[in-house]
């Protein structure tokens, strides 16, 4: 048995809308889009026009930079709109699928028996391979380099996140080939984290992979937290990531020679009526997913994935392209509340013990929170130490490499542990922090900055 | 509450930028904030977020420092009637009361000064409102003696707000405790106004102010703090303003001479357990802090020459400024040391340093602010060496990770 790593400090947000263990399948949708916004740092290239014929599988558009890779249209229909916004920047490509899905064929074959080169091509022939991610920097990988290893966390701890041994059922092959698939991309492991207790067969069976095993909360389930327990990263080395549910589409175009992004997205959120899973494609109509199943009485917020490193999307936006995970929350803008800054707020979530939210755990165990995206305060200098450390279970002086990220001070971020870490990382800090930082802001712009300066 | 939110936006665009009252918008926007919460909502990173923010950790030390205030008002009707030879016929409400109207000017003073220079500075770096001198504004009367004249305490206090904060930044970025600074502003500018034995009781007729009255015979307005530096002989006998021995419950309760809300450790015990029970003030400096006095003294102790070395633990860490220091000055996050380790040796030679000057040096009766002040400066040093550690630690590892056996597979 692997042995089992605990995580201390972190922060489990209890929410209201987790999702029921069911699942309804959106049929037929209007439209589908692909957002290039989805892709951080992407500077994409369209290689259609309005009124082309597209398969599932065949690209839209590829990036710049490395036109290796591609990136796919997940229906078949006609391409309706390539729409721009200010200074001609690539907004949306937008497609009006067919009536039956016609998926573009790659041939069927076990990627064991495949040399690493021939993996990586089909990865980025069928659009596969911005599911692939690197540290340092939290972008796309570059197919021309190789990993010192390849880490993927088996199991989400983000507040309200989907289940993954209810989404796994069933999907066992396709897992199995999909990490046959990594292995070839690395000399090295490939890491394959489990949760402690681990409920999950299809999971315990891969093959291949090296195991490691966490428990405790969020952030137990960040690849990046993982990652640095397990073997940091040290200044010059370079490690995959990739989302354990993605690593399902790559089982798929090896299995069954088709590129089917079709996953099961938890819809949650205390604005959601009936908080459950919905099988759809990225791309989908937010409109679509939550069709008569939210408060609309009131202005909501949808988040592309989950409250804390989710992105937000509009009503009219459209399903982002890694999330598993769709979060609906009171916006809050409405609401005016009065000294509440000195009030008890039996009702709003804090970690301060300046409010009762320790209480509630051991009063009402049940108790789930309904907050909104009000930032609940000003924001100031960092005032407060230590309140950082308390969710960062890294190897890693939060505050400090903050503040070097602020100061763009290039040698300290480096020093201090930049390569190591993701923006989402930091979103427990950003959470709990009195002075209300916009901790994942500064760690992007560090890390797009210190990529810059390095030319990688 | 409707009618006042109706109320503060009709108000609005007379404050706002291109409105008859626009050179006062942050003071609108100070007030408005502090009636109702924002209801700005995230715009990156996280999209909910924890409830509290610095105006509540700001309040919560308010909260803190009530005992300790209300304890210094009723003191200094205590001692004002006492010094008089009126305390048999005195009730304690007629004490609090005159002690509360004697405070209550000092308090009226370094607020206005402070959030005076406050709400303009916002104003010209058309920032918001920060509530930094809220906790600072109390702590100031607190740290003085009450016979100090309300004029010294307003240029002290612009001075401190001025040149130890807005000059660096504002808050968030002063490296010294801008409270005591304000107190080593008048100690070394008006040193006969902030010790000796005239300064700590009132005997002014009305509330502190007014023509003096006589105090009864055998008085003398020396704290113990004070009696202890000038001792001599073998023997140290502190006493009360009367004559009577004291003993170690009346300093710890606080019925003594001192500056305004520093004599009750009691009260300021209260505060402390409160802040470390809210988490709003750091466990590790305030223990560290009595840690490092109590281990000063103990070598005192062993080694004493004089009455005052042997003055034991539990009566020493009663006397003065120490257990104020400790509880509500070092813990001030912004001048102390960030990193949690640093907290630990950054509390703990403040309270050695403050033993140090307090009994080694007969020149300053009371070393708290001057060991603070000068942690406060080391506080960076210190978390330098912490943060180097966690560098070199790093460094390390990367050398050492040319050699690849933990991410390879098994053979």
């Amino acid at each position: 048995m692997v042995p089992v790593q605990t995580i201390k400090k972190g922060l489990d947000i209890k929410l209201k809308g987790k999702a029921a263990l069911e699942t309804t399948t959106v049929g037929c949708v209007e439209r589908w889009s692909m957002t290039p916004a989805d892709y951080h740092g992407l500077i994409p290239k369209v290689v259609v026009k309005e009124g082309d014929a597209v398969k599932a599988g065949s690209p839209l558009m590829v990036d710049k930079q490395r036109p290796d890779i591609q990136f796919v249209s997940a229906v078949s229909g006609t391409v309706t709109a390539v729409v721009r916004g200010d200074k001609r920047a690539l907004l949306n490509i937008v497609v009006k699928p067919d009536l039956r899905t016609d998926y573009l064929s790659f041939p069927k074959e076990n990627p064991l028996d495949l040399s690493p080169e021939t993996v990586k091509a089909r990865l980025c022939e069928a659009g596969l391979w911005p599911y692939i991610k690197q540290r340092p920097y939290d972008v796309i990988a570059n197919p021309e380099t190789t990993p010192r290893a390849i880490f993927v966390s088996g199991f989400d701890t983000a507040p309200l996140a989907p289940e993954y041994a209810y989404i796994l059922k069933g999907q066992g092959a396709d897992l199995q080939t999909g990490f046959n698939a990594l292995t070839k991309l690395t000399p090295g492991l490939v890491f394959l984290s489990l949760p402690d207790p681990c409920d999950a067969a299809e999971l315990k069976g891969v093959q291949g992979v090296e195991f490691c095993t966490f428990k405790g909360p969020h952030p137990a389930g960040l690849v990046g937290v993982q990652i640095n327990h397990i073997a940091p990263l040290n200044k010059g080395e370079l490690v995959w990531t990739i989302d354990l549910l993605d690593v399902l589409f790559i089982g798929r175009l090896f299995n069954q020679g088709r590129v089917d992004l079709t996953r099961q997205v938890a819809v949650t959120g205390p604005e959601v009526v009936k908080p459950a899973y919905v099988r759809c494609l990225p791309g989908t109509p937010i409109s679509t997913l939550v069709d008569g199943n939210v408060h609309k009485e009131i202005p909501l917020r949808y988040i592309n994935g989950n409250p804390l490193s989710g992105s937000r999307v509009s009503a009219d936006g459209f399903l982002g392209a890694y999330a598993t995970q769709l979060t609906v929350l009171h916006e809050g803008t409405d609401t005016h509340e009065m000294l509440g800054w000195v009030m008890p707020r039996f009702n709003l979530f804090s970690t301060s013990r300046t409010y009762f939210t320790w209480l509630t755990k051991w009063l009402v165990p049940g108790k789930v929170f309904e907050p909104d995206t009000r930032v609940l305060g000003g924001e100031r200098t960092l005032i407060m130490s230590g309140e950082y450390d308390r969710v960062f279970p890294m190897d890693i002086l939060p505050e400090h490499l903050v503040r070097a990220c602020v100061t763009n001070d290039l040698e300290r971020m480096e020093q201090l542990g930049l390569y190591e870490v993701a923006p989402e990382d930091f979103a427990l800090c950003e959470f709990v922090c009195t002075s209300k930082i916009e901790v994942q802001r500064v760690i992007r712009e560090a890390l797009d900055l210190l990529k810059k300066e390095n030319g990688d | 509450m409707k009618a006042l939110r109706n109320f503060l936006d009709k108000l609005k665009p007379t404050f706002s930028e291109g409105g008859k009252l626009s050179a006062l918008h942050s003071v609108y926007e100070g007030f408005e904030a502090f009636l109702f919460v924002s209801n700005q909502t995230s715009k990156s990173g996280v999209h909910i977020h924890d409830s509290i923010d610095s105006k509540r950790v700001m309040f919560w030390v308010i909260l803190a420092l009530v005992p300790a205030l209300l304890f210094g008002m009723y003191n200094t009707g205590y001692q004002h009637y006492l010094a008089i030879g009126l305390l048999e016929q005195t009730s304690f409400w007629q004490a609090f009361g005159w002690g509360a109207l004697a405070v209550l000017p000092y308090l009226v003073v370094s607020y206005l000064v402070g959030l005076g220079i406050e709400f303009i500075a916002a104003q010209i770096k058309k920032e918001e409102i920060q509530e930094g001198f809220l906790v600072t504004g109390i702590l100031i009367p607190l740290i003085l003696p009450i016979g100090i004249p309300l004029w010294m305490v307003a240029v002290a206090t612009a001075f401190s707000v001025i040149f130890a904060k807005e000059v660096f930044g504002g808050t968030g970025y002063n490296i010294f405790n801008v409270a005591l600074i304000t107190r080593a502003f008048l100690f070394f500018a008006y040193p006969t106004k902030m010790s000796g034995d005239s300064v700590w009781i009132s005997l002014n007729e009305y509330f502190g102010f007014g023509k003096t009255v006589p105090a009864v015979d055998g008085f003398s307005g020396a704290t113990p703090m004070g009696q202890a530096a000038i001792a001599t002989g073998d023997s140290l006998q502190l006493t009360s303003p009367l004559g009577d021995p004291l003993s170690w419950w009346d300093m710890f309760l606080g019925l003594i001479p001192g500056s305004i809300g520093e004599t009750s450790t009691l009260a300021i015990l209260l505060g402390g357990a409160f802040l470390i029970a809210t988490g709003v003030a750091s466990w590790k400096i305030i223990l560290s802090v009595f840690a490092g006095g109590a281990a000063t003294i103990f070598v005192f102790n062993t080694f004493a020459v004089n009455a005052y070395m042997a003055v034991p633990v539990w009566e020493q860490l009663c006397l003065g400024g120490f257990a104020f220091g400790a509880v509500f000055m070092a813990t001030d996050p912004v001048t102390s040391s960030r990193t949690e380790t640093g907290k630990w040796i950054y509390g703990f030679l403040i309270g050695v340093l403050a033993m140090i000057l307090r009994v080694l040096n007969p020149a300053y009766p009371e070393g708290m602010m001057l060991a603070i002040l000068f942690m406060n400066i080391f506080a960076k040093l210190i978390d330098y060496y912490v943060v180097q550690h966690n560098i070199n630690k790093r460094l390390k590892r990367a050398t050492l990770s040319s050699n690849p056996a933990k991410t390879t597979p098994h053979e």
